[in-house]
């Protein structure tokens, strides 16, 4: 597969993955309100998903469709950075997740509005509103947790600190992205590192919180080498796919 | 001490369905705080596309007018026909009234 | 201050009565006689309930959904299911009782919601079931509600039903399409609709004869049609749907009138009370599931209320 292909990929899959987190939480929510909110998180991560792997697809032009390559594809195929591949252990945990990445995606969709590929300035362009809402969100949960009762400072701060190590690898350049960024395709991740660095201080001052004193990192799902539970996951998705290959559904 | 564990204070809901139209109540959701009304709101009520303007304001805030009321209330604005423009008679062929 | 003159409360069912008889909405500052208001009570938070419980037996299968397209749809919506009970929590909160209470009280066992829902959702044919029968004997019922005498209520029902009309026709779809598909796709939605087909006949409630609160609530108009004329306009719109794509309804003892109508086999009212009473095969899964979800939210909403204090 060519490299821009594996680029749209990276951010296909970030969105896919995070957003199936986020629909198995559907109906669990701690109140109606913020259950329909999370919801429309999810659909509008579906929908950047789906739309890029439309395009994969048109682009490989080898007969298959954007549902085989979310549905029939292996796991070290898939190129989502571990982080959002993280359970959902409490409301905190997938509000630090959804908040790390809500600033991550901004600050992506905001340099690739100025990409050479017509493509990805067009999801950029669109993307970006629904990002923007989504962080805007997010923070005011951080605002919430960090200035709200002790239990909830102290659930949140303890998501930060263990999702900490796993913010690195949205900046990790691999031969991808390097590849693309001297195309004018790709987006310099050095620049998106220093703005996402200065969004997640202001909020996190903002909202009395801190960012754990270490330079720790797990990484490897940007080139295929995912945590354990991204195996459980696709064989959720892929369940019926596999189960029933000659179906069409 | 009071019950935290509460679901949120109750605020109205109001949209504008096109630019320059009246917002109309669309009904109620639940939040603890100005923000969160607004986008619980806009999560709520207009994820068809249903409004360009979106307003919220708590119900405890809402003036009404209740039916043991409403005698004196409205009563009185039934007889004031000329207010309303039927009221008047106009000469046959007259334009731009 | 000045005090209006003390009407008595005879005079004011009169009114009450009048207002109902001549199609008026009763808003909720009006007067109501207090059976009119404990009947909206235990009737729109049931239907909140049942919205809610209502997003998990699809919930189930988001994760599953063998298409994107298929996937967001579903998403789609159960999360229309929520929106629907917040509208209908809302209408019920304007008789006077709050939410927190509503939910304490199913918590309790002391509220009900609908017992199709108990039943379990098993393969990818039960979200087309549930879309096309479940959703299509609420729309039946919901669609006769919009006319409810009960202006809140009947508002809430006009946006469900304005929202619910893509629900029959996505569940009809999935069966649709698997009906067109393989044999095991056939089998799913054929077993399908053997599991779904009775639960949904069960939702119009029990035989006009057999049902206790029907008298007054059609006299003040909170229901506006019967049990058994509603569920007989679901079965004599769904027979053919079911036809046209090849499926077989579970009713050994089904008759076609001469009139094109239907009349359709006993119903087994033992396991709908069964299932009323608590003892469905989900029904404390279901109930578990709230209840989890609601405790582990309670650090959520109080930190929610204590930030949103200090603001």
């Amino acid at each position: 597969m060519e490299a821009k292909l594996k680029y749209y990929l990276q951010i296909a899959d970030n969105a896919l993955i995070l957003s199936h987190r986020l629909s198995e939480n559907c109906s669990k929510g701690p109140f109606l309100e913020e259950d329909l909110a999370n919801t429309n998180v999810a659909l509008d991560l579906i929908g950047i998903a789906e739309s890029i792997y439309g395009e994969v697809a048109k682009q490989e032009n080898n007969g298959r469709s954007g549902d085989d390559i979310v549905y029939r594809r292996k796991e070290s195929e898939f190129l989502n950075v571990i982080l959002v591949e993280m359970p959902n252990e409490d409301f905190a945990h997938i509000m630090v997740r959804q908040f790390f990445t809500d600033v991550f995606q901004l600050n992506l969709f905001s340099e690739l509005r100025n990409s050479k590929d017509e493509f990805l300035m067009g999801i950029a362009h669109k993307s970006l509103k629904e990002v923007m809402y989504h962080l805007k969100r997010s923070s005011e949960w951080m605002y919430r947790f960090g200035q709200g009762t002790d239990e909830a400072k102290e659930r949140v701060q303890k998501a930060i600190n263990k999702y900490w190590k796993y913010t690195h690898e949205f900046f990790l350049e691999n031969t991808i992205d390097t590849e693309m960024l001297k195309a004018g395709i790709g987006s310099d991740l050095s620049i998106i590192k220093k703005n996402w660095q200065a969004k997640v201080d202001e909020i996190f001052e903002m909202s009395n919180l801190s960012i754990p004193d270490t330079d720790f990192s797990i990484e490897g799902g940007k080139n295929g080498l995912h945590s354990e539970n991204l195996g459980y996951i696709l064989t959720e998705m892929q369940f019926l796919p596999s189960k029933y290959p000659d179906a069409i559904w | 001490m009071e019950n935290q564990d509460t679901q949120g204070e109750l605020w109205e809901v109001f949209i504008q369905s096109k630019a320059g139209q009246p917002f109309k109540h669309a009904g109620a959701v639940h939040a603890y705080d100005r923000e969160m009304a607004i986008e619980n709101a806009r999560d709520t009520y207009t994820r068809r596309g249903e409004g360009t303007g979106l307003w919220v304001v708590k119900s405890k805030e809402i003036v009404a007018v209740s039916q043991n009321e409403e005698g004196y209330f409205f009563d009185p604005a039934n007889d004031k026909v000329y207010r309303h423009p039927t009221f008047y008679e106009m000469p046959e062929g007259v334009k731009n009234m | 201050m000045i005090e209006t003159k003390a009407i008595s409360n005879e005079e004011l069912l009169l009114q009450f009565e009048a207002k109902i008889e001549a199609e008026q909405k009763i808003e909720p500052l009006d007067w109501m006689p207090d059976e009119y208001r404990n009947h909206l009570i235990r009737q729109i938070s049931q239907h909140a309930h049942s919205e809610v419980i209502g997003m998990q037996p699809e919930g189930n299968w988001i994760t599953r959904a063998p298409s994107l397209r298929s996937k967001k749809i579903l998403l789609a919506k159960i999360q229309d299911e929520g929106g629907h009970g917040l509208y209908l929590y809302s209408a019920a909160e304007t008789l006077g009782v709050s939410r927190d209470q509503y939910i304490q009280w199913l918590h309790e066992g002391k509220a009900k919601y609908s017992s199709v829902f108990n039943s379990p959702a098993l393969n990818w044919a039960d979200m087309g079931a549930i879309g096309w029968l479940v959703d299509g004997a609420a729309i039946t019922n919901q669609v006769s509600l919009q006319r409810t005498s009960y202006g809140p209520y009947s508002r809430a029902m006009v946006r469900i039903c304005k929202e619910e009309s893509f629900h029959q026709r996505q569940g009809y779809e999935i069966m649709w399409k698997m009906m067109e598909g393989t044999k095991d796709q056939q089998e799913m939605a054929q077993d399908a609709l053997n599991r779904w087909w009775w639960p949904a006949l069960m939702m119009f409630g029990p035989h006009d004869s057999d049902s206790p609160r029907t008298g007054n609530a059609m006299k003040w108009k909170i229901k506006r049609e019967t049990n058994d004329y509603l569920r007989e306009k679901f079965i004599n719109k769904t027979i053919p749907q079911a036809e046209l794509i090849g499926l077989k309804v579970p009713d050994a003892n089904l008759i076609l009138l001469e009139d094109g109508t239907y009349k359709h086999g006993d119903i087994n009212w033992d396991d709908f009370w069964k299932n009323v009473n608590g003892n469905g095969p989900c029904n404390e899964q279901r109930l578990d599931h709230h209840i989890k979800a609601h405790k582990e939210g309670s650090w959520v909403r109080e930190t929610a209320y204590v930030s949103g204090k200090n603001k």
